[in-house]
């Protein structure tokens, strides 16, 4: 079991590694490593300060040599819009994009079960087929045009909810977050909702195809010839049978919902990590770049793990080798 | 004495007892048991689609891409408008005057050419690298696994984004960042189903024989694992199309000059607010039609198939 | 005179297809005393399991039971709700199914889906219904049960598992179990030791039984009373001595002697010519014409009505001969 564990972390780490590697080549090696890391407004002198301070007239790989000892203190470049080094704008951006993201889950849970039950419950009748071909809408839509919808119709036509941005904020524990005022829930429904939508479908659809197989069991026939209540049946019978894998697709899609923030934020001016990637690939500003993808990869290698390692614990009867 | 497999009397079928015809519950119950709408719908809208986007340079009444021929003044026009020179704007004009409809059909046209393009590629790249990996095993599958398992760790937007910001804009560069992304799904589907496959008879039969590893690879083991491939495939059809719609809206896919579906919906983003919507939405609609038809056909097509039928 | 424990009337229950409604069932006429055990004999696809689950009332759609009274001491299950159903199952009539592997939910514990069976019908104190899960257990003989009430079912063999089901349906003292071929996916060896149990618990407590199987060895040695089942319909019944010693339908002297412990050593084994019909394939008359040695043009067109001696019945235009006096 130990064992186990030492060698995800290794496999983990190894991975982190190849991943600042391909980063490293492709920003570093390919194209002029100057234009990409040097902004095109610098003087010459300037430029000639930054050549010698980054390193870039030695061989490449001393560079990345350096380039990952700077990484492991942090340092992932300067931003060349906003001044201040890499990290720190991330980090600043971060708790936008997680709370959009637990939103969605919320949202995810709160709906795509419950329905998903529905329609796998009632599959032969409307209200389950309905459910069911509805759901393959919810993965159809393309999710920015999905979101775009979603104002027209909130925002333009019924005025319910605002358009785009960040509800009003509360420092909680040095945190802006924007989820403990009224205002900030009427901002944050919609981005998380269009977020959410493809994910509602997929749980939808997973729930339902679970409650069909487990209905047909025979130790659901068996459930009702004891004479218990079919209230009972559902939730004790049915449901511990496929919740497992249900949880399990939603703890690995929160890594999918920081990917996916890019679009949302986009589409609703979210000031959100996401946001920030495709602002910074607009403005050409590298450094952002790289940062987020180096973290953005930390952060799913650690969600691979720690699903890994959850998975050993709650069930000891799963081999925990490779796969054949 | 007796044959123990023949009855005794061979009974006409006609003389068989009939069924009942009517029982209290009967229509309930057949109503429950007719199978879900056939696939013939989505095929249709399919194959009208389809149709369509061939011909879209013969039906659109302008051409999209010719800055020559678009009007500024006819700028934002409400669908079902009138042009000066007596065109109708069936589904009104973009902010440069363009006529959606000649628009749309023509993004339609690149959103299926980068869609079946790069399903294509993938499909061939991705299988055979499974294919490598299931039938020499050892290290050689050890190591191509670890690179597909890397790949689809991460999402492929993310992937995308990065390696189209490292390219620069493009339909080419769009297929190729799609490839890039989608290839590791054939190669782990391809293997799953070649290593079931190599440990049956008829390729021991076809190694006795000494046939080289290539032939077997190619002429017998292939055709026989292209069944979950083909049908995944259809399924990314979509998804590739909506990732390139995705990476346009975005600012990362193709250039202004050749709009894709996925470009116009983003230009009309910023007009969305004033109520100018038809920008926005109508090639948003053809693509949902699109996407939904396909989907739908693939959703059939994996029951169709299902080996527990 | 009493009203006896169980009385089915010309219970009917058809599948639906697009073509129409095949009758699975017809014209099935039960009558159970109280402590009584019925075999219900018959091969694949005569109808015997379809008619356990129309008394249990577990017919699910495309099936449909369309006729027929099944009169539980007195009353007709069939105009009950559902909810009354409900409380009858498990508690007044109980039913074993085939297959022990999967009849126990793989992810709860014994504990609970015994638990589960007693609080659907009455309150006790948890340490009360603990208490009687025990001594359940204990009487189809799983050793140590206190112990292995936390087990999960996959840490039991076929065998404990099929016993533990018949457990749980004996936990509220019903006064019918219909049991659904309980054995046949078991050794020989413990199908006898689980016959013995059955048997006896059966004798203590004043439970009846209708035992579903296609094992004529089985009826022998547990039943009291059996009705021979072929194409839907019941072709004889009687006592079980009766009907072994002398039966009168063609198809039981038949499955008699098909029996291995019939057969003369050294020759061929006796069958039945021909195979069981399908639901669609049958004729308007005996479904066993086809395949009878005696039967004649009106046996295929017509059905036989039902002949009725004191204690017997059977359904033949050509009966074998009845024992000499």
């Amino acid at each position: 079991m130990i064992v186990y564990i030492l060698r995800r972390m290794v496999q983990s780490f190894l991975v982190l590694l190849a991943v600042s590697l391909v980063v490293f080549m492709a920003v570093y090696a390919v194209g002029d490593p100057i234009e990409l890391l040097v902004s095109a407004e610098a003087s010459d002198a300037d430029r000639q300060a930054m050549i010698k301070r980054l390193g870039l007239d030695l061989p490449v790989w001393l560079q990345y040599w350096s380039f990952l000892t700077r990484a492991f203190q942090g340092d992932l470049g300067t931003s060349f819009v906003h001044g201040i080094p890499a990290i720190e704008l991330i980090v600043q951006r971060f708790p936008a994009t997680f709370e959009l993201v637990v939103v969605a889950i919320g949202l995810t849970c709160l709906l795509g079960i419950p329905l998903g039950l529905i329609a796998g419950l009632f599959n032969d009748r409307p209200l389950g087929r309905g459910l069911m071909g509805g759901s393959v809408l919810g993965f159809s839509l393309p999710n920015f045009w999905q979101g775009m919808m979603l104002i027209l119709m909130f925002a333009v036509w019924l005025q319910w909810l605002p358009s785009s941005g960040r509800g009003d904020t509360v420092n909680v524990l040095g945190v802006p977050l924007s989820l403990f005022t009224a205002d900030g829930w009427s901002h944050v429904m919609l981005p998380a909702i269009n977020l959410a939508l493809g994910n509602i479908a997929l749980v939808l659809r997973l729930t339902a195809t679970g409650v069909m197989e487990a209905k047909t069991q025979e130790y659901v026939k068996f459930a009702r010839a004891k004479g218990i209540s079919e209230r009972r049946i559902l939730t004790r019978h049915i449901l511990r049978n496929i919740l497992i894998p249900v949880v399990t697709v939603i703890g690995m899609e929160f890594g999918t919902l920081i990917a996916y923030s890019t679009i949302t934020e986009t589409v609703f001016a979210w000031p959100g990590m996401g946001k920030l990637l495709i602002d910074s690939i607009y403005k050409l500003d590298r450094p952002v770049v790289v940062a987020y993808v180096m973290l953005v990869t930390f952060i799913f290698v650690m969600i691979n793990l720690l699903v890994d390692l959850a998975y050993a614990v709650l069930d000891p009867r799963v081999q925990l080798q490779e796969a054949p | 004495m007796m044959q123990p497999d023949k009855p005794l009397m061979t009974i006409d079928p006609s003389k068989r007892a009939q069924p009942l015809q009517d029982t209290p519950q009967r229509r309930a119950i057949l109503k429950k048991l007719r199978s879900k709408p056939s696939v013939k719908g989505a095929v249709i809208a399919l194959v009208l689609l389809l149709a369509v986007v061939l011909l879209a340079p013969f039906l659109s009444p302008q051409n999209p891409y010719d800055l020559g021929a678009l009007d500024l003044m006819d700028g934002r026009l409400k669908p079902m408008s009138e042009a000066a020179s007596g065109m109708t704007y069936w589904l009104g004009t973009d902010d440069q005057g363009r006529d959606m409809l000649s628009a749309i059909l023509h993004g339609l046209r690149i959103s299926l050419m980068v869609g079946l393009s790069a399903v294509v590629l993938a499909t061939i790249i991705g299988s055979l690298v499974g294919l490598v990996a299931a039938y020499f095993g050892g290290w050689v599958d050890t190591v191509l696994m670890r690179i597909v398992d890397f790949i689809l760790g991460f999402p492929t937007i993310l992937v995308a984004l990065v390696l189209l910001a490292i390219l620069g804009r493009g339909v080419d560069k769009v297929v190729i960042a799609i490839v890039m992304v989608q290839w590791a799904h054939y190669a782990r589907i391809m293997r799953g189903r070649a290593l079931q496959e190599r440990k049956k008879e008829y390729i021991e039969a076809a190694k006795n024989l000494g046939f080289p590893g290539w032939r077997i690879m190619t002429r017998h083991l292939l055709p026989n694992c292209m069944g979950p491939v083909m049908v995944f495939a259809t399924i990314q059809i979509a998804n590739a199309i909506v990732l390139e719609a995705t990476l346009s809206f975005l600012g990362v896919g193709v250039p202004i000059t050749e709009p894709s579906l996925g470009l116009l919906i983003a230009n009309g983003f910023q007009y969305l607010m004033s109520g100018d919507y038809w920008i926005s939405m109508f090639p948003g609609l053809a693509l949902l039609a699109l996407i939904l038809s396909i989907n739908l056909i693939g959703d059939r097509l994996r029951e169709a198939l299902d080996p527990r039928k | 005179m009493t009203i006896p424990l169980l009385e089915v009337q010309d219970l009917q229950t058809v599948f639906h297809t697009e073509e129409g409604a095949w009758p699975a069932v017809s014209d099935i006429d039960i009558r159970l005393e109280a402590g009584e055990i019925l075999g219900l004999v018959g091969e694949s696809g005569s109808g015997k399991s379809v008619t356990g689950f129309s008394i249990f009332g577990m017919i699910d759609a495309p099936g449909e039971v369309t006729q027929g009274r099944v009169l539980f001491k007195g009353q007709d299950l069939r105009e009950l709700s559902a909810e009354s159903m409900r409380k009858l199952r498990g508690d007044r009539i109980a039913m074993i199914f085939q297959d022990p592997l999967m009849t126990l939910n793989p992810v709860l514990r014994i504990e609970e889906q015994m638990l589960e069976a007693i609080d659907a019908h009455q309150k006790l104190p948890k340490a009360q219904a603990l208490q009687r899960c025990v001594e359940a257990l204990a009487m189809v003989g799983i050793p140590a049960p206190e112990k292995r009430l936390r087990s999960y079912p996959h840490e039991f063999s076929g065998g404990m598992r099929q016993r533990v089901a018949i457990a749980i349906a004996m936990l509220n003292r019903p006064d019918l179990i219909i049991c659904d071929e309980p054995t046949t996916a078991l050794d020989v060896t413990i199908q006898g030791q689980i016959l013995y149990r059955m048997q006896q618990i059966c004798q203590a407590q004043g439970t009846a039984l209708i035992w579903i199987t296609h094992d004529l060895g089985v009826i022998a040695e547990l039943a009291d009373r059996v009705a021979v089942m072929y194409g839907g319909r019941i072709v004889e019944t009687g006592t079980v001595a009766e009907v072994l010693d002398a039966p009168r339908h063609p198809y039981t002297q038949g499955l008699l002697n098909s029996l291995p412990a019939q057969a003369t050593p050294g020759e061929r084994l006796t069958q039945i010519n021909g195979m069981a019909p399908s639901l669609s394939g049958r004729v308007p008359g005996c479904a066993f014409a086809p395949r009878c040695g005696r039967a004649t043009p009106r046996c295929v067109d017509e059905q036989p009505p039902v002949t009725t001696i004191p204690g017997r019945a059977f359904r033949c235009f050509v009966p074998l001969e009845a024992p000499a006096a």
